[in-house]
């Protein structure tokens, strides 16, 4: 059994916003270095050059990549040899939240979905937990914009639609989507589990760096390919037609029922914010 | 690049075309959903509105709140689509340009035209760019909406592309 005090989470959590919401992870700005290489679109190209130009004057700066600092999601891998004392831990994660977003000037973006008021702090967070073992606590903090989020969609497959089916559902959502989600996208799907699995796992993807691959190679493989035919709708950065309309297709999958196949598209912009540590 | 400096006379409009690259200097008014839909209900009910709308430049954004020593936070733009539903009512009644990102419905490309108006595509994702472009911000309206309140901006060198032009062509 080891004890943590849920204020070392609220400290912790307070730090990776902070750092999340100026930074585009490691992995994404080599992506869009790479992009501005490559591309030949010419408005394209002038626009991935504003945005890398962009994400280095955030950190010089200390200001948000994008005003849209999203909403906190925050993942927390729980080792089951833990003791949490302290506050609740969900208190904790929204203070962490709440402050930092205060003392970045980040913008708050979290409303009530009936009156749209806004809470003002930009609490609560999204927090899911999960119980895995050993004795450690693994946080990942993602704050997730909402041009993208509001693109991705979720397909309840016949068995019989297949690879094939998984595939042109990814990319029927990313030519959906067009201009609107701020492509370059990074597309985050989930695969198998259930209704509500499948869009968790699509979330999660979105935490894995840019330019990794599953460890299944039937699934990397799918990943490859979706990849490759959203790049040939020549969509492009922001729209104005190129050869980068995605950075990376990352897939995660779960065992599902006989009778279904679900599929969760989640889609990012190429804004990608996420921070890890383990406690 | 196009120096372009608001308000924009029906001439320089007129010489935009989809695809020219700009850089904008002068006043715009940031305004999002709520606001819209504000501006909306205060026009079907003929009350007027908290701004002058002839040839006013609306950019669909939200900024992030000004550190002290800056005018403004982080300010790029929202996606357009979700403001389509209001843009042609306001384009009707004088507004001389949007700015916003991605791709608007065809009843504001008509409306576009019909006003001989454009629509500029800022680039989404720039935010501390387009927040150091603006050298001044005040709210003037519907304060209690926060960041989604329409703020008045004065902006310097905004680099934005044309979009829709005002005879119905498109970068898209």
């Amino acid at each position: 059994m080891r004890k943590i005090n849920t204020s070392l989470i609220e400290e912790t959590i307070y730090r990776m916003a902070l750092k999340a919401g100026t930074n585009l992870t490691p992995s994404c700005l080599e992506a869009m270095n790479f992009a501005c290489e490559t591309e030949s679109g010419e408005a394209a190209r002038f626009a991935l050059e504003t945005l890398v130009d962009n994400a280095h004057v955030a950190i010089t700066e200390k200001l948000p990549v994008c005003q849209d600092t999203g909403l906190a999601v925050v993942l927390l891998e729980i080792g089951q040899e833990v003791y949490l004392e302290g506050q609740p831990l969900k208190d904790a994660v929204n203070s962490g939240v709440r402050r930092a977003y205060a003392d970045g000037y980040f913008r708050k973006s979290v409303c009530d979905p009936i009156t749209r008021k806004n809470t003002g702090d930009n609490t609560p967070a999204v927090v899911h937990t999960e119980i895995v073992a050993g004795d450690k606590i693994q946080i990942t903090f993602l704050p997730k914009g909402f041009g993208s989020e509001n693109m991705s969609r979720l397909f309840m497959l016949k068995p019989a639609q297949g690879v094939e089916g998984i595939i042109d559902a990814v990319v029927e959502t990313v030519r959906l989507a067009g201009s609107r989600p701020c492509p370059p996208v990074y597309v985050g799907v989930g695969i198998g589990g259930t209704f509500d699995v499948c869009a968790y796992l699509a979330k999660k993807a979105l935490t894995r760096e840019v330019g990794t691959s599953n460890p299944r190679e039937d699934i990397a493989d799918i990943e490859r390919d979706a990849l490759t035919k959203i790049n040939a709708l020549k969509i492009g950065c922001q729209g104005f037609h190129g050869d980068v309309t995605a950075l990376g297709v990352a897939c995660e999958w779960a065992p599902t029922h006989i009778a279904g196949l679900p599929v969760a598209v989640n889609v990012q912009c190429h804004c990608v914010r996420c921070e890890k540590e383990v406690l | 690049m196009k120096k372009l400096t608001l308000p924009l006379s029906k001439d320089d409009v007129k010489n935009l075309r989809a695809g020219d690259s700009v850089s904008i200097s002068g006043v715009i008014l940031t305004a999002r959903d709520c606001a819209h839909k504000r501006l909306i209900t205060l026009i079907n009910e003929n009350r007027p509105l908290p701004f002058e709308i002839k040839n006013a430049v609306i950019y669909y954004a939200g900024p992030c709140p000004a550190k002290p020593d800056m005018a403004s936070g982080s300010c790029g733009p929202t996606t357009s689509a979700r403001m389509e539903s209001f843009a042609p009512t306001l384009l009707d009644l004088g507004l001389g340009a949007i700015i916003g990102k991605g791709e608007m419905n065809e009843e504001t490309r008509d409306a576009l035209k019909r006003n001989c108006a454009v629509y500029f595509a800022a680039i989404g994702g720039a935010g501390a760019l387009y927040g150091l472009s603006i050298k001044s911000s005040k709210c003037i309206a519907f304060d209690d909406l926060l960041s989604e309140a329409v703020y008045r901006l004065e902006v310097e060198d905004f680099p934005a592309i044309v979009a829709y032009d005002s005879f119905g062509g498109s970068i898209y």
